[in-house]
């Protein structure tokens, strides 16, 4: 038997370096070596028993199986268990360890496997040179370019001057305008980003407006954007310089070209979600997220009523309650939405019409009623779900759209024994780990096309009245995102 | 149970590091805050249950007894059994692993205590600083590195 060991030093944080090593499908992103790699049977990359199957830039085909994976010790253990190179009962294992006192990672890959006679010594080269030693040289290169500075002004962590869109007074969309604004140099957990795209949502409405009390005036609206590292203060571990990243949480203050923040919420961007896209997603889709997966989890041949199908989170909504297997009922108000509706995935569309939503969605079910009904409109509709309730239906009220839900009366739930949501976003997105869950599900969403990301207008930061007056006055379709001024100079 | 872990980079092969750190009487050779050290009973120092006693730079006066000695894993486990530290059931972890990439090591030194709940913070950087990253850095001074 050969045994094949190779460790070195990479100059990143272990969770940097975890970060691209864990993903067992990801090495046809960083591996010179390695073509292109999928994963068998659409299971997961970090499934245990998943199989990668991958061809090499020489042209051999390769499938291994990943037998064990540890975040807590930062390992894992795959073997190969079909190869047009002959390395018979090949089990590698790869392993990471903090270098504590200088922030960096010891990585250790080794490997034991048999040999045909013969071929003893190239093929324990090939491993260790072909495999080990240029993975160690091409994760050290691309760990470096994400702490090269991307501009001279990196050289010395500093202030950084830039502008933001600032409100005096809650009011209309013309309270808001364009002033200089300071990204200090982070402080001890925070993070300093030169932003590059930023999400436009209807809280950033109900912020200027004073509905939310997020935003005290004076102040900055925004919950949503995505940018580059331009500094880090100390205990940030997670994030370099130079990485691309996004977040979407409260404090307001997103929309800016520059920002300083507690960088716990904020997280590292995958490579296939370029800023726009992500810019336009975070937001919604970790909302979605947690409305099919947490606040209700949605199972195979349940019902979902959901309103406001062709709204931001709404069709993520249909797209992913339709993957979880659910039968899906869009509630909308004209044809054109209807049509965004059924593209998104609704099996059937309710439009307003003689009878009413709990008459057609009891027409529609043979008197079943929705499982679960999802709904965006508030005071309007709230009388109409409760009677288009299944028994023991989940009405998960998440929004307002028509105005302030108000007082009700639950005792009007007793007649289906249904149960009531009211879920806060903040509440699901309010710590490092529930972040962590949420967008990993939401990434692979994304790169799976379980849900697609449709960015219906752009609009320069400076514009942001106009963009709140367009999604104020429902003339938008799609997501709604602004880019700094010079950006979009530079891009138009 | 807090727990400390300390880990550093040494420029030198894993052998020349282990030769020093190797004798579990040898804390003087590689520490500046042992004084001096003997092993209780007459017992050769790689005997797995043999007892160090030695006297700190300060004063204090500990005894650990040796858990686990591996050459293969160029590794070995002690327990605290009496100090003046107010630690129970300590048990810390000294190991070195090869990095082939220059011929040099990678040491790790680890523990795992019981104490009073107000003490923890205090004990855990005491003992990260002044003892494992102390000792890491007087060991890289002696093997010349």
């Amino acid at each position: 038997m050969i045994t094949v060991q190779r460790s070195t030093v990479i100059d990143a944080p272990i969770q940097v370096v975890w970060d691209i090593l864990r993903d067992f499908n990801g090495h046809d992103r960083w591996h010179p070596a390695v073509d292109t790699s999928v994963v068998d049977d659409g299971k997961r990359t970090d499934q245990i028993g998943a199989v990668r199957n991958f061809r090499l830039t020489s042209g051999e085909k390769i499938r291994e199986q990943l037998l064990s994976l540890s975040d807590r010790d930062h390992f894992f253990r795959y073997a190969i268990v079909e190869s047009d190179i002959p390395l018979q009962n090949y089990v590698a294992e790869v392993s990471l360890k903090p270098v504590t006192d200088g922030n960096a990672t010891y990585w250790s890959w080794t490997s034991r496997f048999n040999s045909p006679e013969g071929r003893e010594t190239e093929l324990a080269d090939l491993v260790a040179d072909g495999v080990y030693e240029s993975g160690f040289a091409a994760i050290r290169a691309r760990t470096q370019s994400l702490i090269t500075p991307v501009s001279p002004s990196l050289a010395t962590e500093k202030s950084l001057e830039g502008v933001a869109i600032h409100v005096d007074r809650h009011g209309g969309p013309e309270e808001l305008y364009s002033a200089p604004v300071m990204a200090p140099a982070p402080g001890p957990g925070e993070v300093q980003i030169r932003q590059t795209a930023i999400g436009v949502n209807f809280i950033d409405i109900y912020c200027r407006s004073g509905y939310f009390d997020l935003l005290k005036p004076p102040g900055v609206p925004g919950m949503e954007a995505v940018g580059i590292v331009e500094a880090v203060g100390t205990n940030v571990r997670h994030l370099l310089r130079g990485q691309r990243v996004g977040y979407a949480c409260p404090p307001v203050g997103a929309y800016a070209t520059v920002r300083t923040m507690n960088a716990a919420l904020v997280f590292p961007l995958p490579d296939f979600l370029d800023d726009q896209t992500a810019a336009a997603v975070l937001l919604k889709g970790m909302s979605a997220e947690f409305l099919v997966h947490r606040v209700h989890q949605i199972k195979k041949g349940e019902i979902a009523l959901i309103y406001a199908p062709a709204g931001g989170v709404g069709r993520l909504l249909c797209q992913w309650a339709k993957h979880l297997g659910a039968t899906v009922i869009g509630a909308t108000s004209s044809e054109e939405k209807a049509r965004v509706a059924r593209a998104a995935g609704a099996h059937h569309v309710i439009l307003p019409g003689s009878q009413s939503l709990e008459k057609q969605v009891m027409d529609i079910t043979g008197d079943h009623g929705a499982d679960v009904i999802y709904d965006a409109v508030g005071r309007d509709s709230f009388a109409h779900s409760v009677a288009a309730l299944a028994t023991c239906g989940h009405l998960v009220s998440y929004g307002q759209a028509s105005g302030d839900i108000g007082a009700r009366d639950i005792g009007s739930l007793a007649s289906v024994s249904a149960t009531l949501s009211r879920p806060n976003f903040g509440h699901y997105t309010d710590t490092p780990e529930k972040v962590a869950a949420i967008t990993t599900r939401l990434f692979e969403a994304i790169e799976r096309h379980v849900i697609s990301v449709d960015i219906g207008n752009i609009f320069s930061l400076s514009q942001a009245s106009d963009a709140h007056r367009a999604l104020e006055g429902r003339k938008t379709t799609g997501s709604t995102i602004m880019i700094p001024d010079e950006l979009r100079k530079g891009t138009s | 149970m807090p727990n400390v872990y300390i880990s550093s980079v040494i420029p030198v092969p894993v052998e020349r590091v282990w030769s020093m750190i190797r004798d579990f009487n040898g804390l003087p050779n590689w520490t500046s805050f042992v004084m001096e050290s003997r092993i209780e009973e007459g017992l050769p120092a790689d005997k797995i249950g043999c007892v160090r006693a030695f006297q700190l730079q300060d004063g204090g006066f500990i005894r650990e007894k040796l858990l686990a000695l591996s050459d293969y894993d160029y590794s070995f486990s002690y327990a605290i059994l009496e100090s003046p530290m107010g630690v129970e059931n300590y048990i810390a972890t000294v190991k070195l692993l090869p990095i082939t990439d220059g011929g040099r090591t990678f040491a790790e030194w680890s523990a795992e205590f019981d104490c009073a709940s107000a003490r923890e913070d205090e004990l855990v950087a005491h003992i990260g600083n002044n003892v494992f990253q102390s000792g890491l850095n007087t060991l890289k001074e002696r093997v010349g590195a």
